[in-house]
């Protein structure tokens, strides 16, 4: 026990920033002082990305999911933590968890990831509050994502775990962005990203849904900040990308024959990519670690000659590590075609 | 034959004065509308490129004409201009209808739940993840269900007055059904489907094509013919019950082909564009201050002033912003002052 608390310590000292008050408290992303509980053994996800990112580290303290998995997201994780029931969600756009089944699940500590905004900050102190179950509300932004791993990791006393998958994180982002730093930001390849069956809806400057994207390349819609919007087709024409990212499979099978597309750019050089989404979402949603095989994949379709690496190994090693279960080949190919 | 002179011995308000004046504008306003929306956009197309995509198309001389150019205008702001004009046209008329049969002219399109019907079968389409199509249809057979439960209900239960019977019922199965659309919204995916709900109802012309016209253009065409032709016993129709009934017309019958006509366009109308207020409640007022109250006048006017003004809205729409403004944000903005000048005003016009 003095070991361990000497370890959390001193790791933390070293990697989460300072500010651990020994042994007892953690200063969570908000800058809420959370008691750290001595024995976790059961952990509430107050939304999806949280369940990925617990499940991730510590697959065996998730009491259940915000929304229940389907049977085929189950084939790329353990069976018996992915059928774990469904137990609703208590932050975001609306509480469908609710407070009493939350104590008579009996956890150890609620943990949130996601904005650090005064909204969170209020909900998260209001049901600590009621439920005297320790709340911690962690970082959801893509590039915080290491820093996220080890407060969590010091959290529920799995430093190690948490260090290892927060390094593969920081080496992630370090080798892919610094692979496509000498391209000048002018030169990098303007994306469209597309949402919706007609792929009209698209993440401006800024939003969530456009993290990873506007990471590696240039986003046609990031002039305007803000978060999901409707775009006419006019418009894309008047941005003219040259690759579309998609997330839907109806548009990404329709486009190449809809003749109000045949002018722009991306779809002419056959640069129209469905973003894979099994478990998880590669690009977008959830807005959990999810993406960070997403970061690969999107190098690869944006700059294919700086991105030797073989996809299918890498995907391999990424669900070996976050996901706990090695994908066949014959998995990842069906992964990777971006098929539920 | 005394049907018909039934209906010319009623009084015309605006006998004295001649419809033309009145038409002329609805026809100024819709073409000024039509040469702003095909010249105007996010793609920059001249009037000059215009001429040319017309001249091609007539099997004139091809230019150096870019097919980007002559996509966006076949293939994007072509049918997008169409389906607004449509749209605008099938709200006013149906609403002009409804405002008639009702004898109320606080009423809508939407108020026997043609619009709550359509709008909670597009959300199940979404959350049951259809495409486009399949969404749009159950959207027009959701409008086309609720409306027949209200009448089937309004019906059915005696009454005095069945018109309020049947507006009572019509409030009260569109909120149930509101409720269904927020049930559904509550169930629903919040990553993907829930702001592919929120984006539907709206109301939106961004994604329309040419594939989008067709089902658009049958059931409209049809209510709208339907409407017109019954355009002089509409006349009837905004009279009281029994005086309707002295003059001879079959009330029961003519009611259900007007709710039913009204119907149908409404729901083709929500079912493409998404919900789109205010039109049919604003328009059918300017088209009576245009050419008076009688319907022979008034259905026409209304229909060419519904498709001029919501084609005004959706270029607004597609040209304010690189983002597409909701066409039911922008019709709420132009129709609130509208509204409260008309709840003003009700007394001294409307009698």
């Amino acid at each position: 026990m003095i070991d361990r608390r000497a370890l959390i310590a001193g790791l933390s000292a070293a990697l989460v920033a300072p500010r651990v008050a020994l042994g007892q408290t953690i200063k969570d992303a908000a800058g809420r002082t959370v008691a750290v509980p001595a024995k976790v053994s059961r952990v509430f996800p107050a939304g999806p990305p949280a369940a990925i990112l617990l499940y991730t580290l510590a697959p065996d303290l998730l009491i259940g999911w915000a929304r229940a998995n389907r049977p085929e997201e189950c084939a790329y994780m353990l069976p018996d933590i992915c059928t774990r029931p469904e137990v609703g969600r208590i932050t975001g756009r609306g509480n469908t968890a609710n407070l009493e089944t939350v104590l008579a699940l009996k956890p150890d500590l609620i943990l949130d990831v996601g904005s650090t905004s005064a909204t969170f900050v209020s909900l998260a102190d209001r049901v600590q509050e009621q439920t005297s179950i320790p709340y911690a509300l962690l970082d959801g932004r893509f590039a915080g994502i290491a820093g996220t791993y080890r407060t969590l990791g010091t959290l529920i006393g799995r430093t190690e775990d948490a260090e290892k998958l927060a390094r593969y994180a920081e080496d992630t982002l370090k080798t892919i962005l610094g692979r496509i730093e000498p391209i000048a930001a002018s030169e990098r390849p303007k994306v469209y990203y597309a949402r919706g069956p007609r792929g009209l809806s698209t993440g401006l400057g800024g939003s969530i849904n456009v993290e990873t994207i506007e990471m590696l390349g240039r986003n046609v819609a990031g002039e305007t900040q803000g978060g999901l919007a409707n775009v006419s087709i006019e418009q894309v024409l008047v941005w003219n990308p040259d690759v579309i990212v998609t997330i839907d499979q109806e548009f990404a099978a329709t486009v190449r024959s809809d003749p109000s597309w045949a002018a722009v750019k991306a779809v002419r050089d056959n640069r129209i990519h469905l973003s894979p989404k099994m478990p998880f979402g590669w690009v977008d949603f959830p807005p959990s670690v999810n993406r960070l095989i997403g970061l690969w994949w999107l190098g690869k379709i944006l700059y294919p000659e700086r991105f030797p690496e073989d996809l299918q190994t890498l995907t391999a090693d990424f669900y070996t590590r976050f996901y706990h279960v090695t994908p066949s080949s014959a998995q990842i190919d069906h992964v990777l075609a971006g098929r539920d | 034959m005394y049907l018909r002179a039934g209906i010319d011995s009623l009084p015309r308000m605006n006998n004295a004065r001649s419809a033309l004046p009145g038409f002329a504008i609805a026809i100024a306003v819709l073409i000024a509308g039509l040469l702003l929306a095909l010249t105007v956009g996010r793609y920059p197309i001249s009037l000059g490129d215009l001429m040319a995509v017309l001249v091609a198309k007539l099997g004139g001389p091809r230019g150096d004409i870019s097919p980007a150019v002559e996509s966006v205008i076949w293939q994007v702001r072509g049918p997008r201009v169409m389906a607004a004009m449509l749209v605008g046209a099938a709200l006013a008329v149906a609403g002009t209808a409804f405002q008639g049969l009702f004898r109320n002219p606080l009423v809508s399109p939407d108020i026997l739940g043609a619009s709550s019907g359509a709008a909670l079968g597009a959300v199940l389409g979404i959350y049951l993840s259809l495409g486009v199509f399949a969404i749009q249809a159950i959207a027009f057979v959701g409008g086309l269900i609720a409306v027949g439960i209200v009448y089937v209900i309004g019906a059915s239960v005696r009454s005095r007055d069945p018109i309020l019977v049947l507006v009572l019922t019509g409030v009260v199965v569109g909120s149930l059904f509101g409720a269904g659309v927020g049930l559904v919204k509550y169930l629903a995916d919040p990553y993907n489907q829930l702001p592919a709900m929120t984006f539907w109802l709206l109301g939106s012309l961004s994604a329309t094509g040419v594939s989008d016209l067709l089902p658009l253009v049958g059931p409209v065409a049809i209510g709208a013919a339907v409407l017109i032709a019954l355009r002089w016993r509409m006349n009837v129709m905004s009279l009281p019950e029994e005086e309707a009934r002295a003059l001879g017309v079959a009330t029961g019958p003519l009611r259900i082909a007007i709710v039913a006509a009204a119907t149908l366009v409404t729901s083709a109308s929500v079912a493409t564009a998404g919900i789109i207020g205010w039109v049919g409640l604003v328009v059918p007022h300017l088209a009576r201050s245009l050419v008076g109250p009688d319907f022979a006048r008034l259905l026409p006017a209304a229909a060419i002033l519904g498709g001029g003004y919501l084609l005004l809205i959706d270029t607004l729409a597609r040209t304010l912003a690189q983002v597409e403004i909701p066409l039911g944000i922008l019709t709420a903005v132009i129709g609130t002052p509208f509204f409260i000048w008309l709840l003003a005003s009700v007394q001294k016009n409307w009698s």
